[in-house]
């Protein structure tokens, strides 16, 4: 059992491993995105560290969503998918290890360069401590919820759009707590009430978004 | 023992069979023969609890595959039309980690020999992006001689094979149902396979 | 004497059932309405702070409950399909969608209409407000969904899992957003905190309320039977209904 679940992670590690340029346009477009902020709003530090709470985490939503999309669809299209839920293995375990896979691919690179974005936006030393962690608490759960959207709209018109429709509204808490958490230690407030919240909505989404996701993909590959 | 009772499979409006049922013992082997488009892959995607009948139940050794669910699944392997295959992996890999994932841990040289076995041992380290489609066939079909379960179902498993693989493919199935397996299967070809009991199931509008 | 309610939840049952209600909770409706504006226009005191624009609430506080219960009912249909395999629950889930989606918006618009004078903007991120602009999102996802899928029994459980996803996190979605409002905007800009209510507002606004229910009953139960044809066309009964219609005619 152990045996299988560290396969799926393996493999889906190695497959990206081979297609590295796909991690790097989730990159990429992070990177694209913060950075059209200050173009389009002026470079005034004042104005930029005030908003950069909310784009940061924002773009980062954005980043973690648009690679959904590739959460199941090349193995539903190849058939992959099918033999997973024909492990004897529970589906639900299965899954966690391809949404851990997908974190360490595109969420976890995004809190890695995050810093140095705020960088960009004067962020004092803080707050960007505050942002790191905040992004590592709370991009668990936009990955582990995704998931639940890239599995019912598998193979279905106009899937990538119909995902961020799914997907977006029930990203706001999230949303509103990691943003909220940076915003605080900005104003010399304490995190900590912002931080639990979201360490709440990853320990939540942990327990109940691998459930509905394993009853989305047996309904979709019927 | 597989046993099935009163199935039927509507699609869109369309109703494709209904009260189809049979049993199938240890060493027994059935084909599901019908035109294009009469139901047999959606029937072998029901027995596998891939896809809910609209009606009747399927039962592995006396309990619905759902109660059974974990013993049913590591008991069966189903090849589809789909290959399961990942082009980034290597035949050898695909074959591996196929099998680990589904909790069969099975060793490199294992898969090697069953790669040889269905011989396209000479494939085993390209990725099988460039491999054909008939080679592609034959790297997942290679599987049958890693599984360790009792029912195989096979949705058109001669299909883009040549005469070689053919005949080695059919000898593996004999083999397989003489131990006391059972495998259900379609196909267009005119294939041999030596069983006990062979069974057939016509599908028809 | 037993009602054997499982001889209703085909849809071959429903449907003339479904025929023979429809009028009773239309005249329900209108009965509803009638004295629930009769009471908000003519009964109910002018406002001493807001004037007579304060009517207003009287459908955007129905509007705005009809969209949350009808989410909540919407999802129990749903989870009442895919846990008995019932046709029937899922096309009632697929048909509140739409009346649910048009109070939530109804409520957004009278909620902008009562702005615009309390606080002379058109907007203001209210946590009310803006949770049910969420909703009005989650709505728009169901429709969305139930819509680009093609084949009707997937997408009614993918719909229903969808709806079931929802209605555990409309709590935290509300919550979260009354939160982040506290944080942001203080307590001065607030729907929840007017001025007491009087005892005739209520009651005029749950007489709407009830006016809404049933015409939303009305509506769906509608709606349903259409989707019943559209679905069974192919069916016996169907067939069965459009010869003697035909024969009437």
């Amino acid at each position: 059992m152990n045996g299988a679940w560290m396969t799926v992670l393996r493999r889906d590690l190695l497959l990206a491993f081979r297609r590295r340029s796909d991690v790097a346009t989730t990159l990429f477009f992070f990177l694209i995105v913060s950075s059209l902020f200050p173009l389009g709003i002026g470079p005034e530090p004042a104005v930029l560290s005030s908003i950069a709470p909310g784009v940061l985490w924002v773009a980062a939503l954005l980043a973690g969503m648009l690679s959904l999309t590739r959460l199941f669809a090349a193995d539903f299209a190849d058939g992959s998918l099918e033999q997973m839920l024909l492990a004897p293995q529970p589906l639900t375990l299965l899954v966690t290890a391809k949404v851990l896979a997908h974190w360490l691919v595109c969420g976890l690179p995004v809190v890695l360069l995050a810093p140095l974005i705020g960088l960009q936006y004067a962020l004092p030393n803080d707050a960007l401590f505050v942002l790191i962690i905040s992004l590592l608490l709370g991009t668990p759960a936009l990955s582990l919820i995704g998931a639940i959207g890239a599995a019912l709209t598998l193979g279905v018109r106009g899937s990538g759009l119909l995902v961020a429709l799914l997907v977006l509204p029930l990203y706001i808490p999230v949303l509103i707590f990691g943003a909220g958490a940076v915003a605080a230690s900005q104003h010399g407030m304490s995190a900590q009430a912002h931080l639990s919240l979201l360490a709440a909505c990853s320990l939540l989404s942990l327990v109940l978004a691998p459930l509905a996701t394993a009853a989305a993909l047996r309904i979709s590959v019927e | 023992m597989l046993t099935v009772d009163g199935l039927a499979c509507l699609r869109g409006d369309r109703l494709l069979f209904k009260n189809v049922g049979f049993e199938l013992k240890a060493g027994g082997l059935l084909y599901v023969l019908g035109e294009n488009g009469s139901g047999k892959s959606s029937l072998l995607r029901m027995l596998c609890g891939l896809l809910m009948p609209e009606k009747g139940t399927v039962f592995w050794n006396k309990q619905t595959i759902k109660k059974e669910s974990e013993s049913f699944l590591s008991n069966l392997t189903y090849i589809g039309h789909l290959n399961g295959l990942k082009d980034d992996l290597t035949a050898l890999e695909n074959l591996t980690m196929g099998a680990r994932a589904a909790g069969n841990d099975v060793s490199e040289d294992k898969a090697l020999a069953a790669l040889a076995a269905i011989g396209i041992e000479r494939c085993a380290n390209l990725p099988a992006r460039v491999l054909s489609q008939g080679q592609k066939r034959r790297v997942t079909l290679a599987k049958l001689w890693l599984a360790e379960g009792k029912l195989w179902i096979l949705d058109e498993p001669f299909a883009a094979l040549d005469i070689a693989s053919v005949s080695k493919l059919a000898a593996k199935l004999a083999e397989h149902l003489s131990s006391g397996g059972m495998a259900i299967l379609t196909t267009h070809q005119d294939v041999t396979i030596h069983a006990q009991s062979v069974q057939t199931l016509r599908l028809s509008e | 004497m037993s009602i054997n309610w499982f001889k209703y939840s085909s849809p071959q049952a429903f449907y003339p059932l479904a025929g023979k209600m429809i009028p009773w909770f239309a005249l329900l409706a209108t009965i509803f309405a009638i004295a629930g504006l009769y009471i908000s226009f003519a009964v109910a005191p002018t406002d001493f702070q807001q004037g007579e624009a304060y009517r207003i609430i009287f459908v955007h506080v129905p509007a705005a409950w009809m969209s949350m219960v009808i989410y909540i009912v919407m999802a129990g249909w749903a989870a009442l399909g895919l846990a008995l395999n019932a046709r029937l629950s899922a096309m009632m889930a697929q048909a509140l969608a739409p009346t649910g989606a048009i109070f939530t918006l109804l409520a957004l618009v009278t909620g902008s209409l009562w702005g615009k004078p309390m606080w002379g903007a058109w907007w203001v991120w209210d946590a009310r407000l803006t949770s049910e602009l969420i909703l009005l999102f989650l709505y728009l996802g169901f429709i969305a969904l139930q819509a680009s899928i093609d084949d009707p029994r997937r997408a009614d459980r993918a719909g229903a899992l969808l709806a079931l996803v929802g209605v555990v996190n409309v709590p935290i979605i509300y919550f979260s957003v009354k939160w982040w409002n506290t944080l942001h905007q203080g307590s001065s800009i607030n729907m929840g905190a007017a001025p007491k209510m009087a005892a005739t507002m209520l009651m005029g606004m749950l007489l709407m309320a009830l006016a809404f229910w049933m015409y939303t009953v009305v509506v769906a139960l509608m709606r349903v039977r259409c989707i019943m044809l559209e679905r069974e066309r192919a069916s016996d009964w169907v067939k069965a209904l459009s010869v003697s219609a035909g024969e009437k005619s």
